[in-house]
């Protein structure tokens, strides 16, 4: 079904983070952004769909105006809205936000560190763009703060924080239909670090709240009841990375256990249920997966990214 | 990213250095080479044992790695794993200990790696705790430190969510990142490729409290299950281990962290480089190291040596000769080990001085490493 093409040598190998790879199709310029974390750096390469030229830029996790402090990364991912799109990305200091080529920083936002380190480390992860205007990043104390972006400029504010978790968030995601203008019940899921079933990364499509958790399975659910549609014994190991096609219904799971696997879901709005199906699995042998991403809305295309790996493995289908 | 890592980074790499001393010491009585002038009786290495571990598992250290803190950089872990080791009798020179550190580091990074559930973290710390105590069996003064700081580690990890052992095992990838030092062990077992990195099996037993993938189940509204599906996973797993043991005692059930070394066979604790560029810098460091402790050892010491010193590894240039004798083959080089070890009573009142110039000599171009380091480099200096 997919067959692997030419890696993309990144600067540094992946971080084993959750959600370690993104991806933004640059339509009009025939161009893919790619970013992965490295430590307190964020690799970004700019692909040409023709395969011909590659640029690479790395971006650090710092305090404007202060040289010296450097601190780890927890996630990088790019932000689409209607006007613009952003790249954001979050450490243990605070939450940076830039244009989506990395050029430029527009924002900066300070955590609250405390003086002494505490127990509870403090740190922000969870990105997710919002209807036509919004950012919404999770934070260590499970807040999740809303930012306000205007068409242009720099002049983002954050407009709310959220408190509905008492745990560390783990992953953010908006309705992502695809289809502009359909009535959404439910907006943004978001998930967090308690309880006995660890939840990592979480998606929200048509509906419906796919959640990949630290025992390996995959459950889908229906996001205003609730309801368990389906469960799937997905992955031998930790998941670390979910990602859906929102035009075709392609789900990709990958996880710790070196296994990225494609799936299918299928609505029945009228019957409310929710059909998933396997379709293909990709080994990357020896390698912890940290990051895997479909690189266009239909699913034609996926990259890769795996701890101590400084590629990024793409396939595309047969 | 976690506060809480240092504890069981210390305990892992302090237990694999004393796994490769234990195996060093025991192989320095077999060894043909009979011009050493001393020789490691078991009563010899006992107190080396002891003494190290008495120091690592002293109330005032642990209590100072127990503060929540960022990890160390690997410089001033190795100078701190290396005060600790010359806390005893023994003495390793620079290349030595470079040696045995990336031992160290790299068995750790295999098990964090292939640690089956992020809380498994505890297992592995716990087995290396076990075979410790084994080693200082004999004193039970130095054992009871051990069994206090067990104690304390089970008492502030036990309750942690899985999701802060996973940040934690995130925690020390980053650490272990770009790592791919060969070891001679990993590689005779295949648990290591050529190129230095490790080998993932897609087969085997799951976790404990994980399912064998292969499943589909789909539910109705009302929570009923309607329908049951399997899928190829490309992988052969089995029904889960079993659950190890949390407590003071008990069965692990997982094998990493277990003592790998066994005492016969001693190119075992071998490591060669898969990237032969120097990293000029860490040579300068190194540079500076020696000639911190040369001098301290060329003033003081008396030029006819009553004892030995620890030469562990082979050094670079033994292994270059080697290189060229062997005409750049792949394989990893096992040279003969010349295991002098020195014993040297005086050593240990010098500590305090060394010391003493290794925190003015030592170069500090990370602020952050140097701040965290310091109170426990002066603690040390105490005891």
């Amino acid at each position: 079904m997919y067959h692997k093409e030419k890696s993309i040598q990144v600067k540094n190998s992946a971080s084993a983070l959750y959600n370690n790879l993104g991806v933004l199709r640059i339509a009009p310029r025939h161009l893919t952004y790619f970013t992965v974390v490295h430590a307190n750096v964020v690799n970004m390469v700019s692909a040409s769909w023709d395969g011909l030229n590659y640029s690479h830029r790395q971006l650090q996790s710092k305090e404007p105006n202060v040289a010296t402090s450097t601190s780890l990364i927890m996630q990088a991912a790019f932000c689409p809205l209607p006007s613009r799109d952003l790249l954001v990305v979050t450490s243990q200091k605070g939450i940076q936000m830039y244009e989506s080529d990395g050029s430029i920083m527009v924002y900066w936002h300070a955590l609250d560190t405390p003086e002494t380190p505490t127990a509870q480390a403090v740190f922000a992860r969870g990105i997710s763009a919002v209807r036509e205007s919004y950012i919404c990043v999770g934070v260590s104390s499970g807040a999740i703060l809303v930012f306000d972006v205007p068409i242009k400029g720099s002049n983002i504010t954050l407009s709310e924080v959220l408190k509905e978790h008492k745990e560390s968030i783990t992953d953010i995601a908006p309705e992502c239909s695809g289809q502009p203008g359909m009535e959404c019940i439910a907006d943004l899921v978001s998930a967090d670090d308690g309880g006995n079933l660890y939840v990592d990364c979480i998606i929200l499509w048509k509906g419906t709240v796919v959640a990949g958790y630290g025992t390996g399975q995959i459950h889908l659910y229906e996001a205003v009841t609730g309801i368990l549609h389906a469960e799937i014994n997905a992955h031998a190991r930790w998941i670390y990375s979910l990602d859906i096609a929102p035009f075709s219904g392609l789900l990709l799971s990958a996880a710790e256990d070196s296994l990225v696997r494609v799936w299918h879901l299928t609505m029945t709005p009228e019957t409310n249920s929710v059909e998933v199906a396997h379709l293909h699995n990709e080994c990357v042998t020896d390698t912890q997966i940290c990051g895997a991403k479909f690189c266009d809305g239909d699913g034609y295309a996926f990259a890769v990214t795996g701890y101590d790996l400084s590629e990024i493995i793409r396939y595309t289908q047969s | 990213m976690s506060e809480r890592t240092l504890p069981l980074v210390f305990i892992n790499l302090g237990g694999e250095m004393l796994y490769i001393l234990d195996q060093r010491l025991h192989a320095l009585n077999t060894s043909d080479d009979n011009s050493e002038k001393g020789v490691w009786s078991e009563n010899d290495r006992k107190k080396v044992m002891n003494d190290i571990v008495g120091t690592m598992f002293g109330k005032d250290f642990m209590d100072e790695l127990l503060k929540p803190q960022q990890l160390y950089s690997h410089r001033t872990m190795k100078t701190v794993l290396t005060r600790l080791a010359h806390a005893s009798i023994m003495r390793l020179n620079p290349a030595s200990m470079d040696r045995l550190y990336e031992l160290m580091v790299m068995a750790f990074k295999y098990q964090v790696l292939l640690c089956p559930r992020p809380k498994d973290l505890l297992l592995i710390t716990y087995n290396h705790i076990d075979t410790i105590r084994e080693f200082v069996k004999d004193t039970p003064v130095v054992g009871n430190k051990v069994d206090e700081t067990h104690r304390k580690i089970i008492e502030i990890y036990s309750s942690l969510p899985e999701g802060e052992f996973q940040l934690l095992r995130q925690t020390l990838l980053i650490f272990f990142q770009d790592m791919h030092i060969r070891v001679s062990l990993f590689l005779k077992n295949q648990l290591q490729n050529p190129n230095g990195r490790f080998a993932l099996s897609t087969s085997g037993p799951v976790p404990y409290g994980m399912d064998v993938p292969g499943l589909i189940r789909t539910f109705d509204r009302k929570g009923r299950e309607v329908r049951r599906s399997e899928f190829p996973t490309g992988g052969s797993y089995t029904s889960p281990i079993r659950k190890g043991c949390f407590e003071l005692h008990g069965d692990r059930v997982i094998r990493l962290g277990m003592n790998m070394y066994t005492v016969n066979h001693p190119e075992e604790t071998h490591t060669s480089k898969t990237d032969d560029t120097p990293n000029l810098l860490a040579k300068e460091e190194l540079n500076l190291l020696a000639r911190l402790m040369g001098s301290m050892k060329a003033d003081d010491m008396p030029k006819t040596e009553t004892g030995f010193q620890i030469n562990l590894f082979t050094t670079d240039q033994e292994e270059e000769e080697e290189a060229e004798a062997s005409s750049g083959a792949e394989e990893p080089l096992f040279g003969v080990i010349n295991i002098q070890a020195m014993q040297d009573e005086q050593a240990a009142t010098q500590l305090a001085q060394i010391a003493g110039q290794f925190a003015e000599g030592e170069e500090q171009p990370e602020n952050l490493s140097s701040s965290k380091g310091d109170d426990l480099l002066a603690m040390m200096d105490d005891l």
